[in-house]
């Protein structure tokens, strides 16, 4: 077996590259593009200055693409009805109009939901209005009053409808929001219409926003909790329970002594949608795709809110006591006791498994908070990122970023895929982290490889027991023996892959 | 409360340390006292509706009223098997050598077909996309197209873009072919560059038609010099060459068998369409774009062949049209050659078209097969199916159930049309196995539901997403078709001809064994079955 430090990438002493060295490497990766594209790229692009001003640290974002280039970003309708409206269980989301996008989003992101399908849990469904061609000649509006009778018909425990509007919706002129009023009087059920179509924007971004103005203009409020409200209570915003995620959130905050009243929007609900206001505290953990809604929270039922971060002991613990802050001794000292529970479960979890990932080298490409927000937990394990970007972060995300990171760290926003393959050839870290459409390209290199949006099929990642399993799969990933066999003992003579893997052998 | 459930850790993960660390992830986890109780807690707080409530609609959503309303919905689709034609014209441009599949019109459409067909084939998808916003909507997506070409050849040296459409592109009334016309104009594309493009509206077809109208565009362009009275092959041999058209085909190893099987006939074959080892490439630490597909000449050559023989029918309508009326050649159009009759069809078809023998290997490969066949016969014999899929993939399966004394109950072809009505019922009365069965075209899997929750079966065979049907009905799913994303390495096989007969003989006893494994008594687990 090989050893790890045979991988020059992690070799001992070698120096760290400088904010020139990373500049030169930027540049020579962008040579490739047309005289605009690389102007345009060269903006979004940089090393890492955690000193300077928030101006200069952060690179362009939340920009249009380039058209051509391979961009692993989305559309709004992936923001909204994939992430923010998708999660919520008890209500049918309808992928209004032609079949495409509702069937490729139908069941890949892995938000858990308790119920029983088709009944009172509808995530894991595709509804569609599978418009033909005589829908877009005459519009849609007719079958989409149709199909919101049909809904509620056969899925009488449905508690609302949301129409997630694809392209064509907006392109025909349809009035949706017209037919969503008429058909929820006449139903007696919540239709909320979404103007998430894909060209809106530049990534799923807008969706996010359009997302968390719909839930705001039609749900929000309307509703009281089903129980008597505390001093206690807040919302867990921004978590898709992607793998189990907030519930193992949720299992923290209530060992802290808080009650979780509203779930947004991983297993959530409506009722959850329509009563976060009573909360005392919104919890933030998704900034990119719920910062909106909190902060209508905040402006106009003065609730305040806070971001927190439970990937990782560290981040755990600081957002932990963070928190705490907001209540009063009683809630403090539950914090602390959880902590001294939590904290020799995080030293086993560290003692077992940082020996074998100390000093191995990360880069990640991710959706709008992961790239940020999992740079503790692999520090908590002794490995370092060396390179971090976003599909579609915004310049505030970036800043914060930036402070997360050491000198010279690679940051790139919306790399194509061109980009993040040379960087990667460059850079040889010694594990990646992005998306399915990157997974086996990184396979193919001999780059050990996590899907950091789904977890790999994997999770929790969040929480206590979500650390444990987040360093177990690094783990699985990078010191799998399987990484060593891509050269025939004919071909020894043959450059080895672009990064060998660690070889130390797994015991998972 | 005893002592084990007094602190909220204790029977968690939490005090499992030590050299006990057990890492509890979702599979488990979830599953501990402490989130049972949570999970209970929570329900209470989402004004949900009663057990009692519950388990009123479940029982009557599983019953025959339901099934009524349920097939008499005219508007709402609720999990169909069919998928939108740019996905389809993707997977025909990944079929040859060096060629980007681009997509006009708004990026997100583009990041679900990569990530689609990854999921099912554990593969990189290379695709890009016109990046089309809302000015472009307004202004139409000219400009944007000229600089994606433009992008796309300096990051990604393709030889030939093939450009398909999304809804929007469409909607708007985009004219692509003017547009590569200005992109050659501008200088973003040289004069003369393979750019062959094809409309893909996605509210029209499905899947297949994306898949036809590309692998059309492409072999028209590529051989728009051929004309049926002047065909030469430039490529001919000693040995006669003939086309094989795969069609949508979600398995990799089809081409690969196909050619060997041919090859034992002494026949050549060109494939159109390709994409077995672009789908299918192997790990060595370096990461190739292009790593297959038909080379661009061979398409070229294709009209020089003795016929052409698909291997599917629904997905290659218009191709085949091209064929035999614009090259003027012989389209061999069998069944698709999935079980032993069908395999016995076509290649007897290929060899009256290249005047070859069928050599006694292949006599003798079916005769094993045949061999296996008889040795599970009682375990499939009798048993109620039901299918659902891609109609050339199901209409090829049923012929083979039917051989295997199967009885296929159930059929759903999402995209099926009425041609594929009238093959698939002449197929199932032709034999006693099939005389009761019922074909739903245009219906989907909540509709499937229904019927095997009504009308139970023995056996699904179908994509995963059946998976959640085969729980309720308590039956065990084969998984086969597109997509299948939670089984690994499946498409990697052939599942025509006598090799694919075999693996899908495999693949169905096996399953059936199992199940009957899971379920026998304590006496009846036979060791030997
Ligand atoms: S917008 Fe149209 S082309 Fe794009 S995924 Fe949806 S159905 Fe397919
Ligand atoms: S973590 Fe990233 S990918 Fe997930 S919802 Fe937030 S922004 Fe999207």
């Amino acid at each position: 077996m090989t050893i790890s430090n045979e991988n020059p990438a992690v070799a001992a002493g070698a120096p760290p590259p400088t904010k020139g060295d990373v500049q030169e490497l930027i540049d020579g990766v962008l040579a490739a593009y047309p005289a605009k594209a690389r102007k345009l790229r060269s903006k979004h692009v940089k090393p890492n200055d955690p000193s300077g001003t928030d101006e200069q640290c952060a690179v362009k974002a939340n920009i249009k693409s380039r058209p051509g280039v391979m961009t692993p970003r989305g559309c709004a309708y992936a923001g909204s009805k994939g992430v923010v409206w998708g999660p919520v269980k008890d209500m049918v989301h309808l992928s209004h109009g032609p079949i495409g996008c509702g069937q490729y989003s139908w069941g890949g992101r892995r938000n858990y939901a308790t119920g029983t399908p088709g009944i009172d849990n509808f995530v894991n469904f595709q509804f569609t209005s599978d418009f033909q061609e005589k829908d877009i000649v005459f519009g849609g509006n007719k079958k989409l009053a149709k199909i919101t009778e049909e809904i509620a018909g056969l899925f009488p425990l449905a508690r609302g409808i949301s129409v997630q509007s694809e392209c064509p919706v907006g392109l025909i002129g349809d009035d949706i929001e017209a037919v969503a009023k008429e058909q929820g009087e006449a139903l007696d059920l919540p239709i909320v219409p979404v103007r998430c179509e894909g060209f809106r924007g530049v990534s799923q971004s807008l969706g996010h926003h359009i997302a968390n103005d719909a839930i705001r203009d039609f749900l929000l409020g309307t509703k009281e909790p089903e129980v008597e409200t505390g001093p206690y209570d807040v919302a867990l915003m921004g978590d898709y329970n992607i793998g189990g995620d907030a519930w193992a959130s949720r299992r923290i905050l209530e060992d802290m002594g808080l009650r979780v009243i509203a779930q947004w929007s991983g297993d959530g609900t409506m009722q959850e949608l329509a009563s976060a206001h009573r909360a005392k505290l919104s919890l933030l953990h998704c900034y990119r795709s719920m910062n909106y809604i909190c902060t209508t929270l905040e402006q106009e039922y003065g609730i305040p809110w806070e971001e927190y971060n439970f990937f990782g002991p560290t981040k755990i613990i600081e957002s932990m006591r963070r928190i705490a802050e907001y209540f009063d001794d009683s809630i403090r000292e539950k914090t602390e006791a959880a902590i001294a529970r939590y904290e020799p479960y995080f030293a086993d979890v560290q003692a077992r498994y940082g020996p074998r990932l100390a000093g191995k080298k990360v880069m990640l490409l991710i959706g709008g908070l992961r790239p940020r927000h999992t740079i503790g937990a692999y520090e908590d394990l002794g490995m370092q990122v060396i390179g971090t970007g976003f599909e579609f972060a915004h310049k505030e995300d970036y800043v914060k970023t930036s402070k997360e990171l050491g000198e010279a760290v690679l940051i790139y926003d919306d790399p194509s895929s061109y980009e993040l393959e040379e960087f990667t050839r460059a850079l040889k870290p010694d594990l990646v982290g992005a998306g399915v459409k990157e997974k086996y390209v990184y396979h193919k290199m001999g780059v050990p490889f996590r899907q950091m949006h789904s977890w790999d099929y994997s999770g929790p990642y969040h929480g206590v027991e979500g650390f444990a399993v987040f360093a177990r799969d690094m783990d699985t990933t990078i010191s799998s023996p399987s990484w060593d066999l891509f050269t025939a003992p004919w071909q020894a003579s043959q450059p080895a892959p672009a990064v060998a893997g660690a070889g130390v052998g797994s015991d998972v | 409360m005893s002592e084990a459930t007094a602190g909220r850790a204790d029977s968690g993960n939490l005090d499992l340390r030590g050299d006990a660390l057990r890492v509890l992830d979702h599979n488990e986890l979830f599953g501990l006292q402490e989130y049972v109780q949570q999970h209970a807690a929570k329900r209470e707080l989402e004004a949900a509706p009663s057990d009692e409530e519950v388990e009123a609609t479940l029982a009557w959503s599983r019953g025959w009223e339901y099934r009524e309303l349920n097939f008499a919905r005219e508007a709402v689709v609720v999990n169909p098997l069919k998928a939108c034609q740019p996905l389809g014209a993707v997977l025909a441009a990944l079929g040859f050598a060096g060629t980007l599949p681009y997509v006009h019109g708004s990026q997100g459409c583009v990041a679900y077909f990569r990530s689609h067909l990854s999921r099912h084939f554990k593969e990189p998808v290379p695709a890009v996309s016109s990046s089309m916003t809302e000015d472009a909507a307004v202004f139409g997506g000219q400009a944007n197209l000229i600089e994606g070409v433009e992008n796309a050849r300096a990051l990604y040296h393709p030889d030939m873009i093939a450009i398909s459409t999304t809804c929007m592109a469409e909607v708007i009334g985009d004219d692509v072919g003017m547009f590569v016309g200005s992109a050659e104009q501008a200088g973003a594309l040289p004069v003369g560059f393979l750019a062959p493009y094809a409309n893909t509206p996605s509210f029209v077809g499905s899947h297949l038609t994306g898949y036809d109208s590309m692998l059309y565009a492409i072999l028209s362009l590529l051989t728009k010099d051929a004309s049926p009275d002047a065909v030469v092959d430039p490529a001919a041999g000693s040995r006669p060459r003939i086309n094989v058209l795969p069609g949508f085909d979600p398995y990799v190893g089809n081409v690969r068998e196909i050619s060997r099987l041919l090859d034992q006939l002494g026949v050549d074959v060109t494939v159109l369409g390709d994409h077995s080892d672009t789908l299918d490439s192997p790990a060595d630490g370096d990461y190739k774009l292009y790593p297959g597909g038909t080379p661009l000449a061979a398409v070229t050559a294709a009209p020089g062949a003795v016929a052409s023989l698909p291997l599917q029918a629904f997905s290659t309508r218009r191709s085949r049209q091209l064929i035999r009326d614009t090259w003027g050649q012989p389209v061999l159009d069998v069944a698709p050659p999935i079980g032993i009759r069908n395999t016995d069809a076509m290649l007897m078809a290929v060899a009256e078209a290249t005047g070859t023998e069928i050599p006694v290997e292949v006599t003798a490969e079916r005769g094993r097969v045949i061999d296996a066949i008889t040795d599970s016969h009682p375990y499939v014999h009798g048993k109620r199916v039901a299918v659902a899929g891609d109609p050339d993939l199901v209409l090829g399966l049923l012929s083979f159930l039917l051989e295997l004394g199967a009885e296929p109950t159930h059929i759903l072809c999402t995209p099926g049309d009425a041609d594929f009505e009238a093959a698939a019922y002449e197929l199932l009365h032709a034999s006693p196995y099939g005389a009761h069965a019922t074909i739903w075209t245009g219906k989907d899997a909540w509709h499937l539901r229904s019927l095997v929750l009504t009308e139970p079966v023995d056996l699904i065979i179908g994509p995963s997403y059946l998976k959640g049907i085969a729980r309720e009905a308590d039956v065990p799913l084969v998984r086969f078709g597109f997509p299948v994303f939670d089984r690994h390495h499946l498409h990697r096989y052939p599942i025509i001809g006598y090799a694919g007969a075999l693996n899908l003989l495999t693949w169905i006893v096996n399953t059936i064994l199992d199940e009957l494994d899971r379920k026998a008594p304590d006496y009846g687990l036979d060791i030997v079955r």
